[in-house]
């Protein structure tokens, strides 16, 4: 048999049918479910008198519009909690597997859900109505992100109609320096392929570096796949991911176990197996990085300056950047390191997994929020990611040193509840996009690591969390 | 869902590169739990002077004249004419709706991100890939010419423009056939169903941990 990809392999083990022009029916295994992308599809299911084809491949969480403080005092936003509570409804009417409601111990970030329940394992098929899907790919699983219709359709038929993708590998090798991590990888290959780099690949993510991350690093790493275009990425299964998903709640059960890990060794590309596009980063040269406009790509690292669009000689870019530059209210040339920060946002489902979270606590411990910085949230991944940091103290380093610890959800990412930057504010954000208005309309982002945002919620500023 | 056949459109020119979901449609109207009504607020930050949320009367809301979308000369648009990478970010559907509920039926760029080109289908919506020199081409005939229109022929998979110069794209045979007859989806899938079933039975047996 050819060498496949571990891509190749995921694809072609759930393919049903395919049509001449390679269309196909591609089975799902997973469906995850949220409030906001899946209320139409419901309702197209009631309109067509249809049925979940299968209701044990659902589990749900209520995410993006749950408020992260006074639980107490429910959704206050009418609009918001109509949304969660017709999810309520609609689970009750057509069933899953698990539901894990607001306020529930186990509701959190889908994505972050997902793999703590066991519920995303190697060599699925996962799907969500939420870009961000790509983080289940850590699991050397397929898994990516769909719109609404494609929800409905997966409810419907158990399959999605797709096309595949090119194969991608990002190898990155060599060691990473002291205070490197995943989130400052992630950003350094979209600042190296752009956020259109990725599309029409599915990326595997490989090297020596990507096998020395942890789980929940490489879940930071494929979650950014998306901001790199890509709709899927991936990693290959090893020992790390066979000993984080044993014992979860819905991991194989010990009878099925042995079989199950014995498939998953094979997750991996084949030696020789052939990708049509390779991307080589060292290790070694990644810095902390900060961006500095409205787009993923526009990054550099922590010791440079803010880019001066006269310096790019193409005219669409250029255009680009200085809209950039005006909407951050940013001076080309600026040191990065001179930025000043209002408001240090911790959290999102890149990275609120309780790693990040470790990270955040370690520079911050001892230490004071900078005065002049108004507000500094952490909102933990999902409910069992705050009661571990609970149990490890975190919460009260970070309340010592003047943070607000809340309840999980997906927060000031998008800022669909309450937590929101205000016009002109400037965030230093541990989330995946800085699109203009994305943490509020007229809100500025800054991409980093955890330990970049809690470095610069002390100094006031961005900083070299390498020599802070 | 709609079919599309052929369309002579105005054309409406966006001229930004990596226009990203949020700005199509901002994340506080995705609170609906409704599939139209999103058309308002397409680009709602960029088009209105004030902030957006849901339940305003949009017509009362201070308009953004230097948007383009607000200019007389492109009001009644149905071909959006736009940059590279256009549609990235989320996997909101409200993306599509939103430019179909505006009156657009069909986007013409030199990328789009998957999720967002994926969506356009399954909502009649055409999104249509042309090689960068070709798009800054039509940009500047769409300047330069006041009710500059382009027709659009999905069987013969070809945009023209008024002065008779014609250029092919591609689509997948199934995406072509689906969007020329608006054929709903899952009507088409279920009719594998048995196929399904049985490879979802040797799933059952082989990976019976993926069956809980
Ligand atoms: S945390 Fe942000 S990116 Fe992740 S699912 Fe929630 S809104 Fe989407």
């Amino acid at each position: 048999m050819t060498a496949q990809t571990l891509y190749d392999k995921l694809w072609s083990s759930h393919v049903v049918r395919e049509e001449e022009d390679g269309t196909a029916l591609l089975y799902i295994d997973r469906h995850l479910v949220h409030e906001v992308t899946s209320p139409q599809a419901f309702e197209g299911l009631k309109l067509a008198n249809r049925a979940l084809w299968r209701k044990d491949s659902i589990v749900s969480t209520a995410d993006h519009n749950t408020p992260t403080d006074h639980w107490d005092e429910g959704i206050k936003d009418p609009i918001s909690r109509q949304q969660v509570e017709t999810l309520d409804a609609n689970i009750k009417a057509f069933g899953a597997l698990a539901y894990f409601p607001f306020k529930d111990h186990g509701q959190g970030i889908v994505h972050v859900m997902g793999p703590e329940q066991g519920a995303t394992l190697p060599g699925m098929t996962v799907v969500c109505g939420d870009s961000h899907t790509s983080t289940h790919g850590a699991f050397g699983a397929l898994a990516h992100g769909i719109g609404t219709s494609e929800v409905e359709h997966v409810m419907a038929t158990q399959c999605l109609v797709a096309k595949k993708s090119k194969n991608m590998l990002v190898r990155v090798d060599g060691k990473l320096a002291d205070g490197i991590t995943a989130k400052d990888v992630a950003l350094a290959i979209i600042g190296e392929i752009g956020t259109a780099g990725g599309t029409g690949y599915a990326i595997e993510f490989g090297g020596e570096v990507i096998r020395g991350l942890s789980m929940e690093g490489r879940m930071t790493l494929c979650n950014m796949a998306i901001e790199a275009g890509a709709r899927s990425g991936m990693v290959a299964v090893d020992d790390k991911t066979i000993d984080y998903v044993k014992g979860r709640p819905f991991a194989p059960k010990a009878e099925q176990w042995d079989a199950a890990v014995a498939y998953w060794n094979t997750l991996h590309s084949d030696d020789g197996a052939a990708f049509d596009k390779v991307v080589e980063l060292d290790g070694a040269a990644i810095t902390p990085q900060v961006t500095w406009g409205t787009s993923p790509e526009m990054v550099v690292s922590v010791s440079d300056r803010v880019p001066d669009p006269e310096a790019q000689a193409d005219p669409v870019k250029r255009e680009g950047m200085k809209r950039a530059l005006a909407y951050m209210g940013l001076e080309a040339n600026t040191p990065i390191e001179q930025i000043p920060v209002d408001i240090v946002f911790i959290g999102s489902c890149t990275n609120s997994r309780i790693e990040d979270l470790r990270e955040a606590a370690a520079v911050v411990r001892g230490r004071q929020k900078a005065a002049s910085v108004k507000q500094v949230l952490v909102v933990p991944g999902s409910g069992l990611v705050k009661a571990e940091a609970e149990r490890e103290g975190l919460d009260k380093i970070f309340v010592a040193a003047g943070f607000e610890w809340r309840e999980p959800g997906c927060s000031m990412c998008l800022a669909m509840n309450a937590d929101r930057l205000l016009p002109g504010e400037r965030c230093a954000s541990t989330s995946n996009r800085n699109f203009e208005g994305r943490q509020g309309q007229g809100g500025r982002t800054h991409l980093v690591s955890p330990a970049m945002a809690a470095a610069a919620a002390i100094a006031g500023h961005f900083v070299d969390v390498r020599h802070f | 869902m709609k079919a599309f056949t052929t369309l002579n459109g105005l054309v409406c020119p966006l001229d930004r590169a990596n226009v990203d979901t949020d700005a199509i449609i901002p994340k506080q109207f995705l609170k609906s739990i409704k599939r139209s009504g999103f058309g308002p607020n397409l680009f709602d930050e960029w088009r209105y002077l004030d902030h957006g949320e849901p339940g305003m009367d949009n017509s009362k809301r201070p308009i953004n004249p230097d948007f383009v979308l607000n200019f007389p000369r492109f009001q009644g648009a149905e071909v959006l004419l736009a940059r590279e990478n256009f549609g990235c970010g989320s996997s909101r559907e409200h993306a599509p709706w939103a430019l179909e509920d505006q009156g657009f039926r069909a986007v013409i760029a030199p990328s789009f991100a998957d999720i967002f080109f994926n969506n356009c289908y399954k909502n009649g919506l055409l999104p249509i890939v042309l090689p960068a020199e070709v798009v800054d081409q039509l940009f500047r005939e769409t300047e330069a010419t006041e009710g500059y229109q382009l027709s659009i022929d999905l069987a013969a998979q070809t945009v023209t423009t008024p002065s008779g110069q014609s250029f092919g794209f591609d689509i997948t045979a199934h995406r072509k056939h689906c969007l020329l007859n608006g054929l709903d989806e899952i009507g088409l899938t279920l009719a594998h169903a048995d196929e399904i079933k049985a490879f979802e039975e040797k799933r059952r047996a082989t990976q019976p941990w993926l069956f809980a």
